[in-house]
């Protein structure tokens, strides 16, 4: 299984908001 | 570890070279880093840099359980840090899984045994921690 990761910062966190989730954001330089 | 980001996280992914202003949005300045926020969107926890399997699973339980302590659920923040410390008792976390636990346990029932047995466990269990140092105060 994949994580799904959402690209938009901003749409991940309204959808936690929504979901009440808390939210991870994993940044990275590694290549795609 | 992916089924337990989706189903504990909404995951949020950004690559700096792509997203340079969402990097410098959470002021961080390395990567890898990793952060946990609550719902609203505040920052609880922060990993910065690369750590083994079980160590960064068991930090990922600490976000939770700090997320958890930021509102005051003090059963729920219980049980994640129970959690670590029997599901990754090696991780370099673990020590202060056990010192938020008994902090946990206190604010919730208001029973000082809770920190007294924290300076106990530490003693037993994590003698080279930092976190006895912490816990000194709580020493009967």
């Amino acid at each position: 299984m994949a994580v799904n990761w959402i690209k938009d910062i901003d749409s991940g966190l309204s959808k936690a908001k929504t979901e009440h989730k808390p939210i991870l954001v994993d940044f990275s330089a590694a290549p795609a | 570890m992916a089924a337990f980001i989706e189903q504990n996280f909404i995951p949020i992914g950004v690559h700096i070279k792509e997203n340079p202003a969402g990097f410098g949005r959470f002021e961080s300045v390395w990567t890898p880093t990793v952060l946990i926020l609550d719902e609203n969107g505040k920052e609880r926890f922060r990993i910065e840099g690369y750590l083994p399997k079980d160590d960064f699973s068991a930090q990922l339980l600490m976000g939770l359980a700090r997320v958890a302590v930021m509102k005051k659920q003090w059963g729920d923040a219980e049980k994640l840090f129970q959690q670590i410390i029997d599901k990754y008792p090696t991780a370099s976390i673990a020590p202060a899984a056990v010192y938020w636990l008994g902090v946990s346990k206190y604010q919730r029932t208001h029973d000082h045994h809770a920190l007294g047995n924290v300076v106990t466990e530490l003693k037993q269990r994590y003698p080279e921690s930092p976190w006895n140092k912490r816990a000194i105060p709580w020493a009967a």
